[in-house]
């Protein structure tokens, strides 16, 4: 089981309650399809995926990431067992959706860049430390029904 | 993924609006790598004091934005611009060259949360296809 500090519970909880989904959402995703293009694979359907601008400007992106910050909600309100609450997430990603678990640590990074923008001098080294652990952890638990 | 005339055009555009803070940029990555990977703390343990922005943390930090500085200036031809360096980090630190991923993360953390207009996703894209072929400049001469 994960061992969370209080700072960690705290800067989480922090970090989430003061979140724009509908606007950091969509940012991270955009970002990520844009900074890492072979992400692109998973969305297909998508429409207009041409370029930086059309990318940020799609409003299926944008729906999209929203949905998925929304996700990460259930971990942050069960940060003692993100593994049990991912399970069935996690076989969705694996048998229906078909993600290489390698791209979650990319929309990740992304994540955390777009946080980092937000926040500013507030994103310290201690809450990026917090941040990145938490992420760790939720994208371990969405790779670990795959076989 | 070798860089483009758009990548490098790019990275001279960011570059231009962010190296008067290159010295901050340094010392705020560096801290912020002891931190959240206290794995690379192993290279520094002959330094007095590891905290972050401690007297050799900003040293260190200016030193290593001398050198992305260095190599904007050769960004035509990496490999033979950062020879010196390359066999420096072969040779001498051999750093493991896992932790050149880690400090270029922490070097856009930092760039995104001092510049958050100016590090869009095209900017972003471009830097992170830099710090990546820095990187493998630096490994060049490893074995």
């Amino acid at each position: 089981m994960v061992e969370w500090s209080d700072f960690e519970r705290a800067t989480i909880q922090d970090i989430f309650s003061k979140m724009e989904y509908e606007v950091v959402g969509p940012a991270a995703l955009s970002r990520c399809l844009v900074v890492y293009p072979w992400t692109q694979r998973y969305f297909g359907n998508f429409g207009n995926l041409y370029n930086a601008a059309a990318i940020i400007a799609n409003p299926l992106v944008a729906k999209h990431g929203t949905t998925i910050l929304h996700g990460l909600d259930r971990a942050v309100k069960n940060m003692d067992d993100i593994k049990a609450t991912y399970a069935e997430l996690s076989v969705l990603h694996s048998e229906k959706l078909h993600v290489d678990p390698d791209n979650f640590k990319l929309l990740s990074d992304c994540l955390t860049i777009v946080v980092a923008a937000k926040l500013g001098k507030d994103f310290t080294g201690d809450v990026q430390a917090a941040f990145q652990k938490f992420l760790a952890v939720v994208v371990s638990s969405l790779g670990r029904q795959y076989h | 993924m070798s860089l483009t005339q758009k990548d490098k055009a790019a990275v001279k555009a960011l570059w231009a609006k962010i190296s008067k803070s290159a010295d901050a940029i340094g010392s705020d990555a560096l801290s912020r790598m002891l931190t959240v990977y206290p794995q690379t703390k192993t290279y520094f343990s002959h330094w007095p004091d590891m905290s972050p922005g401690s007297a050799p943390v900003k040293a260190h930090g200016k030193k290593v934005m001398g050198g992305i500085n260095l190599a904007v200036s050769k960004i035509d031809d990496l490999t033979n611009g950062l020879l010196e360096l390359s066999e420096q980090h072969a040779f001498q630190l051999r750093v493991d060259p896992t932790n050149f991923k880690i400090l270029s993360h922490c070097v856009l953390v930092v760039v995104s949360s001092m510049f958050p207009n100016d590090f869009t996703p095209e900017a972003h894209v471009a830097f992170d296809k830099f710090l990546t072929a820095v990187a493998l400049a630096l490994s060049e001469k490893y074995r």
